[in-house]
């Protein structure tokens, strides 16, 4: 059934794969969090992971630039490949996967320092000093998150002083400012207002012509709304999270062909 | 009925509102008394000559001028060791070292080391620097002894506030592909500094009036004049305060009171100082 899905889906967006996951496991120690998960997610498009709390949807998402590895005891087995490197198994550099897969959190967490430290943050450690090009690459972020005209004259002001909308669009500047290609967001709206909300689902729509974006979200009208794609996660008798459904958004929410999945998105339950 | 009720609650709150006044009260009464105590009869010894001065005569003429140097020399010799290894060990038991029961062992026994009474650490000194590394009573061996001493709280305090850093800074910058010590430098240490300072200021401003572990690491009972290196002895306040109010008959009446008058300004205006920092660097972080 998934896999007819794929092809659907493969001719709609018309892009190749960018992240794959085969049968993935991953285990909190005794506890497996993600049974045999499998999907492609396809390139300079918006995949949405959605699900009830605790189904393992932002620890599905934090496979992809490893920031599982925090978490003592956690175990990876099966397959997941950004483009066509497998990110476990063998050794990789994690600081160089994590500037090709940045990721924006749940609550904005601006770093403690002015708006444009914050940008200049992973440049600088990543080697680069140089004051102009810095200048550049910050005016370039905070343009593409839609901040620069809100932000310009206050570059060397404290970022906390910034709303909770424009901060959440910092942590996107400052993503963008690594030149990644994936962007990883984790419940990126939870704590913003709707007016906020709408401006970082417009902004995630413009980056999704250059970015490959995978989403968690609560909220299924944002799903709805700003996807191209839609995972759906839930918890299995054993309360792992598998992986229901996974298909073009408007087949997902307009004509699910998994019982659950359709229960779910009208409300049923989670 | 109702309202008898009423007024017996009434009055128990004014109970208990004149006991806890009062409990304050019999704390704030002894220190605001040895404070004033210190301050009257103290403040006429003080003077220019007093505070520069050599002492003379066993302390009962002249100044004190090498014991105030010789204070602040301990104080920077207990920073400069104490400081740099109590933060590196904060930031290896907090950021590196795996939770495991070794782990969870040391950090309890560096906490306990604070409860250590501080002439076994004189001792311990004797020991180790004085004899055994040859260091002689000197200032090095009095700054190396009152250092481990200060460690345990430079320790548990830059470990505390390295704790306090809110975990979402850590995997911001982690996710930006910072390195694990990129994080630790620039985002942790950054934010943990206040606290930090803090720790290392009152550990200083404690080793400042430490009179026990001295004694027998290398502060003189007189030394007229400056220590020429770290190797020589030294003077010391607290042990000069000793010296004139317990050991020399005929100490005129106003100098015991003067010395202690100037240990507890340059203990107080040590941790003013941390204070103020800590201030500044608050209200820099909040930002404008």
């Amino acid at each position: 059934m998934i896999a007819t899905d794929v092809q659907n889906r493969k001719s709609a967006i018309s892009g190749k794969a960018k992240l794959t996951t085969r049968v993935v496991r991953l285990h909190y120690g005794d506890f497996l969090a993600l049974k045999d998960i499998s999907l492609e997610i396809p390139e300079r498009a918006i995949t949405a992971i959605i699900g009830p709390s605790g189904c393992g949807k932002s620890s599905f998402l934090r496979l992809f630039n490893r920031m599982n590895d925090l978490i003592p005891n956690a175990k990876v087995e099966g397959e997941v490949l950004l483009d066509d490197i497998p990110l476990y198994g063998e050794p990789i550099d994690v600081v160089e996967l994590r500037k090709r897969v940045g990721m924006v959190f749940q609550k904005p967490n601006p770093f403690p320092m002015s708006v444009f430290d914050n940008v200049a943050f992973g440049p600088r450690r990543h080697g680069k000093r140089n004051r102009r090009q810095l200048e550049d690459i910050v005016e370039r972020s905070l343009n593409q998150a839609a901040l620069w005209d809100e932000v310009k004259d206050k570059l060397g002001q404290s970022a906390l002083a910034l709303s909770g909308g424009q901060q959440q669009r910092l942590c996107i500047a400052r993503v963008l400012a690594v030149e990644c290609e994936v962007i990883l967001m984790d419940e990126p709206c939870s704590a913003l207002d709707p007016i906020a909300t709408l401006k970082i689902e417009e902004l995630m729509r413009s980056l999704a012509e250059e970015y490959t974006i995978v989403i968690v979200t609560h909220n299924m009208q944002q799903a709805a709304r700003v996807s191209d794609m839609a995972a759906f996660l839930m918890m299995d008798e054993d309360r792992s999270g598998v992986l229901v459904e996974y298909s073009a958004t408007a087949r997902l929410f307009t004509n699910p062909s998994d019982k659950r999945t359709e229960d779910y998105i009208t409300g049923r339950f989670g | 009925m109702a309202f008898r009720w009423i007024k017996s609650r009434a009055s128990s709150q004014r109970i208990a509102f004149v006991l806890l006044g009062l409990a304050t009260l019999i704390v704030v009464i002894p220190v605001a008394f040895i404070l004033v105590q210190i301050v009257v009869r103290g403040a006429g010894t003080i003077s220019w000559e007093f505070l520069t001065d050599a002492p003379s005569q066993a302390g009962k003429a002249g100044g004190i001028g090498p014991a105030i140097v010789g204070t602040l020399y301990l104080m920077a010799g207990t920073l400069l060791f104490s400081l740099p290894i109590g933060v590196l060990a904060g930031v290896y038991l907090t950021e590196y070292a795996r939770d495991t029961w070794l782990t969870r062992l040391i950090n309890m026994a560096i906490m306990n080391l604070a409860g250590v009474p501080s002439i076994v650490y004189g001792l311990f000194g004797l020991g180790l620097f004085v004899l055994a590394m040859h260091f002689g009573m000197s200032l090095l061996s009095a700054s190396l002894t009152l250092a481990c001493q200060a460690l345990a709280m430079t320790v548990t305090t830059s470990r505390e506030a390295i704790l306090a850093v809110p975990r979402e800074y850590r995997e911001g910058s982690l996710a930006l592909g910072a390195t694990k010590w990129q994080t630790v430098r620039h985002i942790v240490l950054p934010q943990a500094l206040p606290g930090i300072i803090t720790g290392a200021v009152l550990a200083m401003s404690r080793a400042a009036g430490e009179t026990a572990p001295i004694l027998v690491v290398g502060a003189a009972f007189l030394l007229p004049r400056l220590p020429d290196s770290p190797m020589d002895q030294f003077m010391a306040l607290p042990y000069h305060l000793y010296t004139v109010a317990a050991h020399v008959p005929g100490m005129p009446e106003g100098t015991p009171w003067g010395v202690a008058l100037v240990l507890l300004v340059v203990v107080l205006s040590f941790n003013l100082t941390a204070t103020a920092i800590r201030l500044r660097v608050r209200r820099r972080r909040i930002g404008s």
